[in-house]
């Protein structure tokens, strides 16, 4: 299982709840999970040739990644945040 | 007999409606839908005006089109919102989805999309799922007509579909970097259309394609017209001609005739309105002189007359972006335009005189005039 932290800016789909688990051994894997429970959540955090977009970061653990095949092993947190995109 | 006419407003931040008492009147505002999300634009379906879509954005998160199937009572997202195919060499991403277009008349569900980067999508269930239209948007030709590192501040566009309401099969595309293209065979295959138009900004200032076609509009109920407001000025084009003449040329020379949008006449195909901006120098795109005005013409272009009453006569220096200016379908027709400082602007009597229905909203970006369901 994995601990995702949720921003505020996908509230709308979880239902405005920031702790989250999913399951997956990569971060694509748990994003397509929560994409199952949230439907849409994923195409606004991650781009059709699997980029994560410009303005979204995810972390896992205190280490960013941009790959969705970045690894996970279990008990990992998954964090995502809507970075500075502007006023 | 009145009805009520609806306003659907897109801004930098979300979605306004204003209904009429129907005599446009007096006007009510209901909102914001989706605060905070870009609304770049806001439909009514003409043939089922139960059915609304609005292309969406917002700084942090990824585009999508939000659609309603009952007037906007309720919202659900596209489950397959419009996207470049996965794994395409070219790699590339939907940045936004900028215009939306009902299908033809003889297509009930079907919608097209454009977006930045320059794509065209389709959808045949009302918005819910979308794909990639390979004619246009894996041309051979895709890279030279619409190249990546050219456009606007928010990238490059598709801006603009126009579907002849004569023949589903008969289609116009108006982009930023390549002008307007034309396809007889509902969209499988493309060519330039922009004879006789300037590209002052590029080497040769009359290329095949590389100019920046703001806006175009069908005369309604002559569809063999075609109305332009370019990026170097105002132009008409009656096919099956296919030289563009520059009737903005007859503007007077202290206001020109550049701008971002041209709104045909309902029913009269020699008259239209433009709402012109200050392109000289370092291009400010105010209104010229800080006097915002529209101008109509009323011969098709020979000659324009200016129309300002009701607006502020000085130190008013906003702007009307492309699909931020339309008429309705009434007798005399009633036009409505939104400002990039956030008013909405209507005038009863075809643009003779104007008032403020609305102020203080985000920069609009869209307003739509459709009878409410």
């Amino acid at each position: 299982m994995i601990r995702v932290l949720a921003p505020s800016q996908l509230h709308a789909y979880t239902g405005g709840e920031s702790r989250l688990t999913a399951q997956g051994a990569t971060v694509g894997e748990v994003l397509a999970d929560l994409d199952r429970r949230f439907p849409g959540l994923r195409f606004r955090v991650i781009d059709e040739q699997d980029r994560v977009r410009r303005h979204m970061r995810i972390f896992v653990g205190a280490r960013e990644t941009r790959d969705i095949a970045a690894p996970l092993a279990d008990g990992e947190e998954v964090l995502i945040f809507g970075a500075l995109s502007g006023g | 007999m009145t009805r009520t006419t609806q306003l659907l407003v897109g801004t930098r931040k979300g979605a306004w409606v204003w209904r009429d008492d129907g005599r446009r009147g007096d006007w009510r505002v209901e909102g914001p839908l989706f605060l905070g999300q870009i609304v770049n634009h806001f439909v009514q379906d003409p043939r089922d005006a139960k059915v609304q879509l609005i292309a969406a954005k917002t700084g942090h998160l990824g585009p999508t089109v939000f659609r309603s199937l009952d007037g906007g009572e309720t919202w659900a997202e596209a489950t397959r919102p419009p996207a470049f195919p996965a794994g395409e060499a070219k790699a590339r991403a939907v940045s936004h989805s900028f215009w939306l277009e009902p299908g033809h008349a003889s297509e009930p569900g079907v919608w097209w999309a454009g977006a930045s980067p320059p794509g065209l999508f389709v959808s045949e269930d009302n918005g819910a799922t979308w794909d990639s239209v390979a004619g246009f948007n894996d041309h051979p030709m895709y890279d030279a007509w619409v190249p990546s590192e050219a456009g606007t501040p928010d990238g490059p566009l598709l801006n603009q579909i126009l579907i002849d309401p004569r023949d589903s099969a008969h289609m116009y595309l108006a982009t930023s970097t390549g002008g307007v293209f034309e396809s007889l065979d509902r969209a499988a295959s493309w060519a330039p259309l922009n004879k006789g138009v300037e590209a002052s900004f590029l080497p040769d200032p009359y290329p095949e394609y590389g100019q920046d076609a703001h806006y175009i509009a069908f005369a309604p109920g002559r569809p063999d017209r075609l109305w332009q407001q370019n990026h170097c000025g105002v132009y008409r084009l009656d096919r099956p001609g296919e030289t563009w003449e520059r009737i903005g040329k007859a503007m007077p020379a202290e206001i020109g005739d550049i701008g971002f949008t041209i709104t045909p006449h309902p029913r009269d195909p020699n008259t239209a309105w433009i709402f012109p901006m200050d392109g000289t120098d370092v291009w400010p795109r105010t209104s010229p002189g800080g006097r915002p005005a529209v101008y109509r013409t009323t011969d098709a272009g020979a000659t324009w007359t200016r129309l300002d009453r009701g607006f502020p006569g000085e130190q008013a220096w906003f702007t009307v972006k492309r699909q931020a200016f339309c008429a309705d379908d009434g007798a005399p027709a009633g036009l409505y335009l939104g400002t990039t400082s956030g008013e909405v602007w209507m005038s009863p009597d075809e643009g003779e005189s104007w008032r403020a229905i609305g102020a203080h909203l985000p920069e609009i970006y869209s307003v739509a005039a459709a009878p409410a369901p």
